[in-house]
């Protein structure tokens, strides 16, 4: 369970994240929405470390891991799948899949394991993933977070640039992990429609700051909200 | 057709040389993107201590294991203390600090062991090997040269190519970020990469002291050569480092041999002006070009 109490993030006098208070339960998925610059992605970069929180605290099964090292905090289990995807191009499909292993040291999943959930990986496992389409990198980019079994699991935009098709498989994957594995998913998304089609419950963010917090099925069927933040 | 067999041999040793220093080079840029201006001093400190270790043992061995381990801690000093400081401000920061240390090595090192050159011994004889009555131009210790520099560029593909620490070290220079968010302890790849990179610069240092004698400022033309043979390679590739080395210790036997020793520094040059108006990313090199 990640816990997240009033977070907030500045770049110099910018207020990027303002005192954001969130709960992912193991076995769930919550939607992060919200339009550009909402505060989304400073979130994500704040939880794992890469971005340094002014206040607030994240907590990882009770435990405060806000001030720890970027690689501690992934240690402890989040895997963060950041915006953009961020597969290792010079290196091959495998060699990124065993990296996203490798802190795990013997408890890792396989690569295997994963090309069970992504098949068209295993076809490419040995080309540079310079060579992989935007939804292969996707799916790597997915599978080398999943490679270290993490217990939570932070995706930053994973439809962007998808045919809607591939981010219809994608987003169903993602709940099917949570429920198979008991991950705890927080989501990040543009894309409102899809991201609540999946997720247990939806935040969104306005200028870093909450400004709804409710199950998913309320939020989409919330019509104020849903034109003032959501776009559909 | 003799001076040519020796020119090729005694370039090929050479060139392992060169190979070795640029194998420095570009240890470093790969990890850090940081041109170590400082590796010529660095592997001028650490040949002098294996020397003054060989002066007081006797022993070559010892003086030799020495410099390889003083190199490796040397490395990791630097990075730790000074480059670590610079690594995320502007390139021209730590291009200025490696050549401060630079500076300060030769000049303190000036200091403790003197201005003047001593000569410093080789692991084997220096005669030429004889065949059918003819005496080479290439002796044990060319041999030993070429052998250690073929085991140190193999033990660093199988490294980086076969072992989790290598891959860890690759990822950490390619994208540090995403590295750092797969768990890798990016700045302590950092720091082994610096280490590794000098304790090759010193391997470099001793092979090369026999024949360029050991003062403060003894080791910068090769420095120069194996900057330009390290871009030659494409200052990405290890491997294209060692084909550099060699391709480029070759280029300069035949220069000395057929045109005058004076002529080398200069033909280097010419070379290096070259390769970056032809193949500005390197003749061996497959990367393209580095979006910034």
């Amino acid at each position: 369970m990640l816990t997240v109490e009033g977070l907030t993030t500045d770049y110099g006098p910018v207020r990027a994240v303002d005192r954001v208070s969130l709960e992912v339960p193991d076995g769930s998925v919550t939607a992060v929405l919200g339009a550009n610059g909402a505060g989304k992605t400073s979130l994500l970069r704040t939880i794992t470390g890469l971005v340094r929180a002014t206040a607030g605290s994240v907590k990882l099964d009770g435990e405060d891991i806000t001030r720890l090292a970027v690689e501690q905090i992934v240690r402890r289990g989040v895997a963060h799948v950041p915006e953009g995807r961020g597969v290792i191009t010079e290196l091959t499909v495998e060699e990124n899949l065993r990296l996203g292993g490798l802190w795990r040291r013997g408890g890792a999943a396989r690569p295997e394991e994963i090309y069970e959930l992504f098949p068209r990986l295993e076809e490419r496992r040995s080309q540079l993933a310079s060579r992989l389409s935007g939804g292969e990198r996707q799916m790597l980019s997915i599978g080398r977070a999943l490679a270290g079994r993490p217990g939570v699991l932070l995706l930053d935009e994973p439809s962007l640039g998808l045919a809607p098709l591939l981010v219809a498989q994608i987003m169903g994957l993602v709940r099917t992990l949570a429920e198979t594995r008991g991950l705890a998913v927080l989501l990040v998304e543009q894309n409102a429609r899809s991201a609540l089609s999946v997720a247990h419950r939806g935040i969104v963010l306005n200028l870093g700051r909450v400004v709804a917090d409710q199950p998913s099925a309320q939020l989409a069927s919330d019509e104020r909200l849903r034109h003032a933040y959501l776009g559909f | 057709m003799t001076k040519f067999i020796d020119l090729t041999l005694n370039g090929i040793s050479t060139g392992a040389i060169y190979a070795a220093v640029a194998l420095a080079l570009v240890l470093i840029w790969r990890a850090t993107r940081i041109l170590n201006f400082a590796q010529g001093a660095m592997l001028m400190v650490t040949t002098f201590i294996a020397s003054g270790v060989i002066d007081d043992t006797g022993s070559y061995w010892l003086g030799f294991a020495i410099a390889l381990l003083s190199g490796l801690i040397l490395g990791a000093v630097v990075e730790r203390v000074l480059i670590r400081r610079v690594e995320s401000a502007p390139p021209l920061n730590a291009v200025i600090v490696a050549l401060g240390l630079y500076t300060l090595l030769v000049a303190v090192a000036g200091m403790i062991w003197g201005n003047s050159p001593r000569s410093f011994p080789s692991a084997f004889s220096i005669r030429g090997f004889k065949v059918g009555g003819t005496r080479l131009l290439f002796s044990p210790n060319d041999l030993f040269i070429v052998l250690v520099v073929i085991a140190v560029a193999l033990g660093l593909a199988v490294l980086f190519r076969a072992t989790s620490l290598g891959l860890q070290m690759r990822a950490a220079a390619f994208q540090p970020e995403i590295a750092q968010l797969l768990g890798v302890r990016v700045r302590r790849m950092f720091t082994l990469g610096w280490a590794l990179a000098a304790l090759v610069g010193a391997l470099a240092g001793v092979l090369v002291a026999p024949s360029v004698f050991l003062g403060p400022n003894n080791f910068d033309p090769i420095l120069i050569i194996g900057f330009v043979a390290a871009v030659m390679g494409g200052l990405e590739s290890p491997p294209g480092a060692v084909v550099g080395g060699v391709v480029l210790g070759l280029a300069l036997s035949y220069v000395s041999g057929y045109e005058g020793s004076a002529l080398v520094p200069l033909a280097a040059l010419a070379i290096l002006v070259l390769v970056l108006l032809v193949r500005p990313t390197g003749l061996f090199s497959a990367t393209r070009e580095r979006r910034v």
